[in-house]
């Protein structure tokens, strides 16, 4: 996400009018700034002069003038693009195919340009979901307004689950996308799966200025720009603050309870209507639906989270083993386990939740919605997150990153994050906001890190450390029966976390990763999470994943959990070399396997957790089939993968710690791809990157 | 001097070599960018230089492979739009049109105008540059 904040270089910050938005609407103005297009022709002048046409309307633009350049570009920085210009003739590639081709494996929306102005050429375009198409000459005002389609897309996104879209563009291109979605990373919006908050600001991205000043509804891109202007009314941004503030009410109501009355008043923001709240409590039930509906326990695991982590365990273990899986993946099983593996690996208690997890809980809530970080935290196999944002602000740590990460992991996720993608941005943003949002952000990054290094070996520390955390974490398993909430550090778990995670099957390990960059916060929403998670993570089938969680999160030292760590870790390990497998695979998947087997029940819930994971990958992209594995524990490997696709789609979403991301990405991912598993909720869409 | 450039740019303009696009990206010059247009030129020579090249060899090799030709001319199409040469860009519209219904003399006739076009363009360019006028002088 951009935020003009951020060092994107957008330098937007400023307010510059970028002069698109001559609508004077400041908040607008502020927004298409920063906006990261990539530019592909095969001609030359013709690229040079879109170039500066884009960076005149102070737009970062990337050019490229191979078709499969482009593509392994946007491959490797999934999130690290709003938008896609690309000419219908290049000489390597037809620009119809990249068009498919971004469609379906990053979803983001793409414009197409050519100085062939024929009505069939122009209807391809159309067929194939260009959300746009330019004739040559391309003027600036085609230019300036191309902003639009973020937006819109985003928009879409975030409530493509509910219904198609809003958005104007073709229902094909809805439908695509929303298929895209699920068959390829829902999260990935990268550009788009940012926290497809449809709420108003569309700008996911912008997040930053945007929100605050969206806060009274502001239209957005009103400007000239009538895609801001779907709404027909104002629309509230729900800035990352806004939403944590939301999170925080409808938590201390209590999720069933919370009616958008009492929360309007617990509030207290000026200026938001009683309708506001309504809607978007709307959203966020179904946000966390879907993160419990992955596990399909959702309704227990979520009581079961909310509850407290022992009651949770018991319905955990309803949950199928895959749920349990899935949700260890989503971080609330294997988040202990994780964070005993992580902790091991680390060296660091595993248990770090206890202590973090006051803070996880804050950060819960902030992530926004942190829809997506709750699941990712969930992924983080901390679990705990979801538990209790609240109980385990140190939870957080394990959330993102159940990888053992320490906290300096954590925080060196955070920074190492920088990945283009939207999560380093997200990071950082979620850093701004609050130690806490660093944690989503932290997470994400590290997640994002590892997503998309994750296959390759996640720039971003975790990856990479994935695998070798894994063998710590064997080792460490043993030292983590005494984990000892581990605080913060299990920030830095989340990095390694994240390399696990973004194995999925420490699933929630990865989004704790990014947690882990958020100060404790690692529990997006403490409560959100912990909604959201409840539903898979908490399931954990073997409560001592929960308990894993939870003590991880709490910093749960709690001698079952040392029993459950052990296992777990067996599994977590499993399940993070799983996830590393997702890209490594053979690894992670021998580790896995053997210890997928060990705990069997553990498995099970690996698996669950694993496969809700992989759901959530699923829901970036329909990860290679590895994921499938869930069934049996060997299975949870594969599962791990998806899951650490997903996690890293967490992660991911984490990063979109901006609330207004992660809601973004949830719905994305919640919207956007159905994950096979179970509808992990993770919102894939961060995911996306995952290299898997 | 200056105004030497002046005017022959609004010779360029007057008779259609150039049009509206190419006011566009000369607005697109700033300080930031005081080259830009000239910059772009540069490429767009260069680049044009390789695609009448490419077509003068496909002609003369008189199989006149159409959809070889119209791909060329497309790109041809494409760039020169891009930059404004509106003269040229007409008739890579016109040498297209013969393609598609296979008229060879057609195409070759507008070739050979196009190529004319090209290279007035170029040299009035030249002239009006402060330096050395543009490397590329076609021969027509």
């Amino acid at each position: 996400m951009m935020n003009p904040s951020h060092g994107r270089g957008l330098g937007s910050a400023g307010g510059s009018s970028s002069g698109r938005n001559q609508g004077g609407e400041s908040v607008v103005e502020m927004f298409p700034s920063g906006l990261r297009v990539l530019v592909v022709d095969d001609d030359p002048t013709c690229l040079m002069i879109l170039e500066r046409m884009l960076r005149t309307c102070l737009y970062e633009v990337t050019k490229c003038n191979r078709a499969e350049m482009a593509l392994s570009l946007l491959r490797k920085n999934k999130h690290g693009f709003d938008i896609v210009i690309s000419d219908v003739h290049m000489p390597d590639m037809d620009g119809f195919k990249l068009l498919e081709h971004v469609g379906l494996e990053m979803d983001l929306p793409v414009i197409m340009m050519s100085a062939d102005d024929s009505k069939s050429v122009v209807l391809k375009g159309v067929t194939h979901g260009a959300v746009d198409y330019l004739i040559k000459p391309v003027r600036m005002e085609a230019l300036k307004n191309i902003w639009q389609h973020v937006v819109r897309k985003r928009r879409s996104e975030w409530s493509v689950p509910e219904h198609s879209g809003s958005i104007e563009e073709t229902g094909e291109r809805q439908q695509q996308r929303q298929r895209g979605d699920d068959a390829a990373v829902s999260g990935r919006d990268d550009a788009a799966d940012d926290n497809s908050s449809s709420v108003n600001e569309g700008n996911n991205w912008r997040s930053g200025s945007r929100k605050r000043k969206d806060e009274e509804g502001e239209e957005q891109g009103d400007d000239k720009d009538e895609d801001a202007s779907n709404l027909k009314k104002p629309r509230v941004v729900w800035s990352v603050e806004l939403h944590q503030q939301f999170v925080a009410a409808v938590n201390q109501l209590g999720v069933e309870k919370a009616v958008p009355k009492k929360i309007l008043e617990l509030m207290n923001v000026p200026g938001l209507t009683r309708e506001n709240v309504a809607s978007h409590l709307q959203k966020y039930r179904i946000y966390l639906r879907r993160l419990g509906g992955v596990s399909q326990h959702q309704g227990n695991l979520n009581n079961s989270f909310m509850t407290g982590q022992d009651a949770s365990f018991g319905p955990l273990s309803t949950l199928n083993g895959f749920d349990l899986q899935a949700l260890a993946v989503t971080g609330q099983l294997p988040a202990q386990s994780l964070a005993q593996l992580q902790a091991a690996g680390l060296g660091r208690p595993s248990m770090v939740s206890k202590s973090g997890l006051p803070v996880s809980s804050i950060v819960d809530e902030r992530s926004i919605f942190s829809f997506d970080n709750p699941k990712t935290r969930f992924g983080d196999g901390l679990g705990h997150h979801v538990q209790q944002t609240q109980p385990h602000p140190q939870m957080n740590l394990l959330h993102g990153v159940p990888t053992g990460m320490e906290p300096r992991q954590l925080a060196g996720l955070q920074q190492q994050i920088p990945v283009g993608n939207r999560m380093s941005i997200q990071q950082q943003i979620a850093a701004v906001r609050a130690g806490h949002s660093v944690q989503n952000g932290g997470m994400l990054m590290p997640l994002a890190g590892q997503q998309q290094p994750f296959p390759r070996g996640p720039p971003s520390q975790s990856s990479i450390r994935q695998q070798p955390m894994l063998s710590n974490r064997v080792s460490e398993r043993t030292g983590f029966s005494g984990r000892s909430s581990i605080p913060e550090s299990s920030r830095v778990l989340p990095t390694s976390y994240t390399n696990l995670a973004t194995q999925h099957s420490s699933s929630s390990m990865t989004f704790n990763n990014f947690q882990p960059e958020l100060p404790v916060n690692s529990f997006p929403l403490a409560s959100a999470p912990g909604l959201a998670v409840p539903a898979q993570v908490r399931k954990p089938p073997h409560s001592s994943y929960q308990e894993e969680v939870n003590s991880s999160e709490a910093g749960f030292t709690t001698p079952s959990y040392d029993m459950f760590t052990s296992r777990q870790n067996d599994w977590d390990l499993r399940s993070i070399g799983i996830a590393f497998d997702a890209h490594q695979d053979a690894e992670s998947v021998a580790f896995s396997n053997s210890e997928a087997y060990s705990s069997s029940s553990m498995s099970r819930n690996n698996t669950a957790v694993a496969a809700t994971n992989h759901g959530r990958n699923q829901q970036q992209q329909p990860l290679p089939g590895h994921h499938q594995v869930y069934g049996d524990g060997g299975s949870v490997r594969v599962k791990s993968e998806r899951v650490a696709a997903d996690t890293a789609a967490m992660a991911f979403h984490e990063q979109y710690s901006n609330q207004e991301d992660l809601m973004s990405a949830l719905l994305k991912q919640e919207g956007i791809a159905p994950v096979d598993n179970t509808e992990f909720d993770f919102d894939a869409y961060s995911i996306d990157d995952i290299p898997v | 001097m200056q105004r030497q450039v002046a005017l022959i740019k609004q010779s360029l303009f007057d008779q259609g070599y150039l049009d509206d696009q190419f006011m566009e990206l000369e607005e697109l010059q700033d300080d930031a960018n005081p080259n830009f247009v000239e910059e772009v030129a540069t490429l767009y020579f260069k680049d044009s230089a390789r695609l009448i090249n490419n077509i003068d060899q496909a002609l003369e090799r008189g199989s006149f492979d159409f959809s070889r030709l119209d791909s060329y001319m497309h790109q041809f199409k494409g760039s020169s739009t891009s930059i404004g040469a509106s003269k040229v860009k007409t008739e890579c519209t016109t040498f297209r049109e013969y393609c598609r219904v296979g008229n060879a003399e057609g195409c070759l006739r507008t070739f050979q105008q196009l190529k004319k076009e090209h290279a007035t363009w170029q040299d009035r360019r030249g002239l009006g540059r402060q330096h050395v006028g543009p490397s590329k002088e076609r021969d027509k």
